[in-house]
């Protein structure tokens, strides 16, 4: 039993955005936790809700045209009952962030010094000079070579995966409690990838923060998280220890997810079989869906799934699935 | 979640976990069709056009209503306030004002809407030979630039200095002076339609200069041409009467709102109805088309599609 | 970087040339016989052969070019056909209420449209957002003499704030020469404004759409410093651009701006130029504003560097 305790409570998170055609239900109704020192994954297809949580978290959505509902508890405080200034004060202090977008995160008209250097003077009040020192610091931490130079370039003269390192040197600059890395590694080239992963966990133990990985990528999950939390149309459908999830998915769209996924080396034992994939397309986030959201592409859906929508249930130790056919330990088929 | 909503045959086992679904944090936006939808989504547009369709029905009808001869001179009746008899009051020289704002609408729609269109076509010409002629280009582009070098209301003027006003010499004069915004604009849009896959395609397979000109150039062009088209109406409009005003437009016998505000002007500390009135349906109609050309704008442009 | 500007100078004198040619041959792309329109409807035979000889009409067309290209890099811009002064003389004695009223209506209108602009992206959507794009709309629309009577109506006549009409120099004192270009500077920065609201405005929307507006907000940072200092410096050059570009538009209204606010500048002496057919003013006139015009453009565009670090020559 994990008894670190827990620093960010999610809660029936909402996130609704008002457009020209209808209400947009991105995040509908999504609870998790994550422990101090914890890394947490939530995976999902592109336009599942999962980005939408991440800035949720952090309050990034722009109100209006979007609303966020239900409470985020970090450290005990609900986050969306904090001022402004309040909520300013934890943005890249107690709880930062980094993009998927390396190439576009950073501001091309200030130094990588300035960047990092600002949150330094924002919540630790650091001067200008000391600022610097410390960005300095920072670049060498995250694996910068000659970083009194860089320091004082600007973003445009670095490679990708260099950039990314200074995303990371931003992050981390103020010690936070709480990374959020939304696709930190996407749009990086695979070797690179490996590389910001490996500073991500080495980092990681050094500060002792707890991670949040917003990904689509199961392999980037497998090495580095501890426990997954999938989600399918703004809806949490499945939650569990990674090795758990990995040997045995007990939700039909976590299982279509990782039939999609070619294993390493399979061709070369012979056993290769073919990739399978999930059939139609995810339901529009404008209707109201009554029943389980991934009805219409599962191929076990039932009446029942279409008309009463499948609660969380445990299947397992820490193992939850949302759906009415899941089987519990035990009585796995298969 | 009651039972009555069930389909039939469907029964709920027992100890199955079901899901709360949360309720709606925010109002439902219900989709407007038809004509309430059409100006809630495009109300500039909506207004635009619709102010716009009065002012041409005002030209087209002006002699129908209740207007008097524009031209007549009634000495004894000058510089008459506004009064039942003279809706708008009369000038200095006992015409109506009134029947004289009503008719000039017919010049500012008239030399508006020919500047717009010819300036359209031959920037039109202009961008697709530059677009497409690298020779012709570096010459065209060297004129254009330093076209472009003198500002367009200056360079009307200019031009208008050296001939007789008239509507016609007004309109060509301003033509010139817009015509090297349009064949940027065009030559733009046609050196970056050149470069997408699907036109590269179709040269690198033989296919002639004209034909894809007329299958992937032209229907890309269209739209920020009509959209640009629509702004240089309006500054048309304001040139005209800018001209007219200074004396170098449209001859004083043809009634202008920018020459009823020219006769206007000496008088402008007393009578200021006769300047204020034309300049009222200047601006109005100046607007109604920079509203109609804003909401083309964003009816074309996805990109600034704004959520509510 | 010297380099660059040396090569941007001299990509000018193309331009330069084209402007003088074309300013050159509008004597002859204007319709009917040049002479005779400048001579006027009362004008005798006699007349228009001066007038045709003083304009040299009589030589080949590229070699008066040639001599009049070669008298304007002399400083000669020809002799005024009314006054018989030196067109150069002319423009000198009627520079400086043009000088003042352009440089007042560019501090004005930047000093306003900037924040405006920034305000309305920042507020997107609400009652601000709206007020400023309709104003922007309005300016397009409402000419600028149109501005300038109701300024001078409402301003002047009724509440007697200010001057209704004239110039004052600055040697006779700073406050009588700013009084008298108030309301001028409004009436013909009205447009200006509008033009450089609404690109502060999209270019603002643009920007603060970006990843690193995002970064900076998941950094804790304020919103002043966001608008200012994150998403202005990058909106820059597009504004910049405009400003440049914009002051055709105030060349242009200063003409008119003039002679509703009975300011005796340039502009006043292209409108009396007109109605006297003067044609040799005409031309200096134009040259001389479209060279201070991409004198301005050229000098924004070596600028360009001060504010984005990505650009580099």
């Amino acid at each position: 039993m994990d008894n670190r305790p827990v620093l960010l409570e999610v809660e029936n998170l909402q996130t609704h955005f008002r457009t020209m055609d209808g209400v947009n239900r991105a995040v509908d109704g999504v609870s998790f936790h994550v422990r101090s020192g914890e890394t947490l994954a939530i995976v999902g297809e592109s336009g599942c809700g999962k980005s939408v949580t991440a800035m949720s978290i952090l309050r990034l959505i722009p109100e209006p045209p979007g609303k966020i509902a239900g409470s985020i508890r970090f450290q005990g405080r609900d986050l969306l009952g904090l001022s402004d200034k309040e909520m300013r004060d934890i943005r890249g202090n107690e709880i930062s962030m980094i993009f998927q977008e390396p190439m576009t995160s950073l501001n091309p008209v200030l130094t990588n010094g300035q960047q990092i250097g600002e949150t330094l003077r924002l919540h630790q009040g650091l001067s200008k000079s000391q600022a610097e020192e410390r960005a300095v610091e920072m670049l060498r931490l995250v694996g910068i070579p000659e970083p009194g130079r860089r320091v004082r370039e600007y973003p445009h003269q670095l490679s990708g995966g260099m950039r990314q390192r200074v995303m990371i040197a931003i992050a981390l600059a103020c010690n936070p409690k709480l990374l959020i890395a939304d696709e930190p590694t996407t749009a990086l080239d695979v070797t690179i990838q490996a590389q910001i992963l490996d500073l991500m966990r080495d980092l990681k133990t050094r500060v002792g923060a707890a991670i949040v990985i917003i990904t689509h990528d199961l392999g980037v999950v497998a090495e580095v998280a501890e426990r997954v939390v999938v989600m399918y149309a703004g809806r949490k459908v499945e939650e569990a220890p990674v090795a758990d999830l990995f040997r045995t998915p007990r939700h039909p769209y976590t299982q279509g997810l990782l039939g999609s996924v070619p294993k390493l080396g399979s061709s070369l034992t012979g056993q290769t079989s073919r990739l399978s994939e999930i059939p139609g397309l995810v339901p529009s986030l404008k209707q109201k869906i009554p029943g389980c959201v991934f009805a219409s592409r599962c191929p076990k859906a039932s009446d029942l799934c279409r008309a009463v929508p499948p609660g969380l249930a445990l299947k397992a130790p820490g193992h939850f699935a949302a759906c009415h056919y899941a089987e519990a330990e035990g009585s796995v088929a298969a | 979640m009651s039972a009555t909503s069930l389909p039939p045959g469907v029964t709920i086992p027992p100890g199955l976990a079901i899901a709360k679904l949360p309720g709606d944090i925010l109002p439902e936006v219900k989709p407007k069709r038809g004509a309430i939808g059409f100006l809630r989504r495009h109300p500039t547009m909506a207004i635009g056009g619709g102010l716009l369709l009065v002012m041409v029905l005002v030209a087209v009808f002006a002699p129908f209503l209740w207007t008097k001869d524009p031209t007549a001179l009634a000495p004894a009746l000058r510089t008459r306030e506004p009064s039942a008899d003279f809706w708008f009051g009369t000038d200095m020289l006992g015409r109506d004002v009134y029947s004289r704002v009503l008719y000039g609408a017919r010049v500012s729609l008239i030399v508006g809407f020919s500047v717009a269109i010819l300036a359209s076509i031959a920037g039109l010409v202009i961008g697709l030979v530059s677009g497409f002629n690298r020779l012709a280009d570096s010459i065209i582009m060297r004129v254009m630039d330093g076209m472009m070098s003198i500002p367009p209301i200056l360079l009307a003027i200019a031009l208008m200095a050296l001939t007789r006003g008239s509507v016609r010499n007004v309109i060509i004069a301003i033509t010139i002076a817009e015509i090297p915004r349009v064949s940027r604009l065009v030559r733009g849009v046609v050196l970056s339609l050149r470069e997408q896959p699907y036109v590269e395609a179709a040269v690198a397979s033989g296919t002639r200069t004209w034909k894809i000109i007329f299958k992937h150039i032209l229907p890309n062009t269209l739209a920020p041409l009509t959209v640009q088209a629509t702004y240089i109406c309006a500054a048309a409009m304001i040139t005209e009467a800018i001209l007219s005003f200074i004396g170098a437009g449209t001859p004083p016998i043809i009634p202008s709102w920018g020459n009823i505000m020219a006769e206007g002007r000496a008088l402008w500390q007393v009578k200021p109805y006769i300047v204020f009135f034309p300049a009222v349906f200047l601006s109005i109609t100046v607007l109604a088309v920079n509203l109609l050309g804003d909401g083309l704008r964003d009816a074309i442009d996805p990109r600034l599609a704004k959520r509510i | 970087m010297w380099a660059y500007i040396v090569r941007r100078v001299l990509a000018t004198i193309p331009v330069m040339a084209v402007v003088a040619l074309f300013v050159f041959s509008l004597l002859y792309i204007a319709p009917g016989d040049p002479a005779a329109v400048i001579a006027g409807d009362q004008a005798t035979p006699e007349d228009v052969e001066r007038i045709r000889a003083s304009l040299g009409l009589d030589r080949p067309y590229l070699v008066r070019f040639a001599d009049w290209l070669w008298d304007i890099l002399n400083g000669d811009l020809g002799t005024s056909i009314f006054t018989n002064l030196p067109v150069s003389t002319m423009i000198a004695q009627r520079i400086e209420p043009t000088l003042s009223l352009m440089v007042v209506t560019i501090l004005l209108a930047v000093s306003i449209a900037v924040p405006m602009g920034v305000v309305a992206a920042w507020k997107q959507g609400t009652m601000a957002d709206r007020a400023v794009m309709g104003f922007a709309v309005l300016g397009f629309s409402v000419p600028v003499f149109v501005v300038g009577y109701v300024l001078a109506y409402v301003f002047a006549l009724e509440l007697d704030w200010l001057p209704v009409q004239g110039y004052t120099p600055i040697s006779q004192g700073f406050l009588p020469w700013i009084e008298n270009l108030i309301l001028p500077a409004i009436a013909l920065g009205t447009v200006y404004i509008a033009l450089i609201a609404r690109i502060t405005r999209a270019t603002m929307l643009e920007v603060l759409s970006q990843d690193y507006i995002r970064t900076a907000r998941a950094k804790g940072v304020g919103q002043r410093a966001i608008l200012f200092l994150h998403a202005l410096k990058n909106a820059a050059v597009p504004i910049v651009t405009v400003i440049g570009i914009g002051i055709a538009l105030l060349i242009g209204g200063a003409v008119v701006t003039e002679s509703v606010f009975a300011i005796p500048g340039l502009g006043r002496l292209t409108v009396d130029a007109i109605l006297r057919r003067d044609y040799p003013v005409i031309q200096g006139v134009v040259l001389l504003f479209s060279f201070v015009y991409v004198l301005v453009n050229l000098v924004i565009d070596l600028l360009y560097t001060l504010f984005d670090p990505r650009i580099r020559y």
